[in-house]
């Protein structure tokens, strides 16, 4: 049974390549949000188990973001995708509970690489 | 700014056109932005704040985001998508040297301008850096205007 995940950018060309990039995984994309209360709402609406999070959005940004998601849910399994490449953001991110830390750009393989350990359970 | 913070963006560029694209872009000797710089089809803009204050754009014209895009498996190529292509990429870079320049290099969301302004000042007292790119024969230009560190 194919799992529910949500995708959360504020770009949409990313949105459509990590949907790309997800092809052939045991993944269904129940969501996209463009920043982090759109996100939150269709967290709500829709309870996807995993969720690939921006950091530099507008309206709520990804690190809130993520504390907001664990408190509805606090199984949810969130991997950072951003373009913050410094370890202090990565450190924090984890902090705050995401399980992976994938900085942009990135290639099909280091995508495949982070997106397995998001399945880990 | 300093030598080896230049050679950051320098760095995030080819980075960028290597993982994104799987060619390199060829980076040009950086130079001093004069009132003339060019500013081409799209240009995406990063506003800098914390450490240090201004901003980074990136200016291309439309075929080299067309590129990528087809490049990336993206069919839409509407200016929406443009659009959202130039600031992404501006936004991947600024956010990408933060590596060298720390987490409190505070980068905004991009705003992104089409065609070409009466002018485009930047946001800094101190004069910026213009690093040429040239990929797929395509030229585009990565500006970098930053104060001195507060």
């Amino acid at each position: 049974m194919n799992r529910k995940l949500m995708i959360v950018d504020d770009s949409n060309v990313i949105r459509r390549l990590i949907e790309r990039c997800l092809a052939g995984e045991a993944v269904e994309v129940v969501a996209m949000a463009g920043n982090g209360v759109e996100a939150l709402e269709h967290f709500r609406n829709w309870r996807p188990e995993l969720v690939t999070m921006d950091i530099t959005m507008p309206e709520m940004d990804g690190l809130t973001c993520v504390e907001e998601i664990l408190a509805v849910d606090p199984d949810a399994r969130i991997l950072i995708i951003s373009a913050l490449a410094d370890k202090p953001t990565a450190i924090e991110a984890l902090k705050r509970g995401a399980v992976g830390f994938l900085t942009k750009p990135f290639t099909d393989q280091e995508f495949a690489t982070a997106f397995a350990e998001l399945l880990e359970d | 700014m300093e030598e080896h913070e230049v050679q950051a963006f320098i760095d995030a560029t080819k980075a960028y056109f290597a993982q994104m694209t799987d060619e390199p872009a060829e980076v040009g000797t950086p130079y001093l932005l004069d009132e003339d710089s060019t500013v081409l089809d799209f240009t995406g803009v990063i506003g800098i704040s914390g450490t240090r204050r201004g901003c980074v754009y990136f200016s291309t014209p439309r075929a080299l985001l067309e590129h990528i895009l087809t490049h990336l498996g993206e069919v839409d190529l509407s200016e929406d998508t443009l659009i959202d292509l130039a600031g992404e990429i501006a936004n991947t870079l600024a956010g990408n040297v933060r590596k060298d320049f720390g987490k409190d290099f505070l980068i905004s969301i991009p705003v992104v301008i089409q065609g070409q302004p009466r002018r485009l000042r930047a946001l800094s007292d101190s004069r910026g850096f213009v690093i040429p790119i040239k990929w797929k024969g395509i030229r585009s230009c990565l500006v970098i205007s930053l104060d001195s560190k507060v």
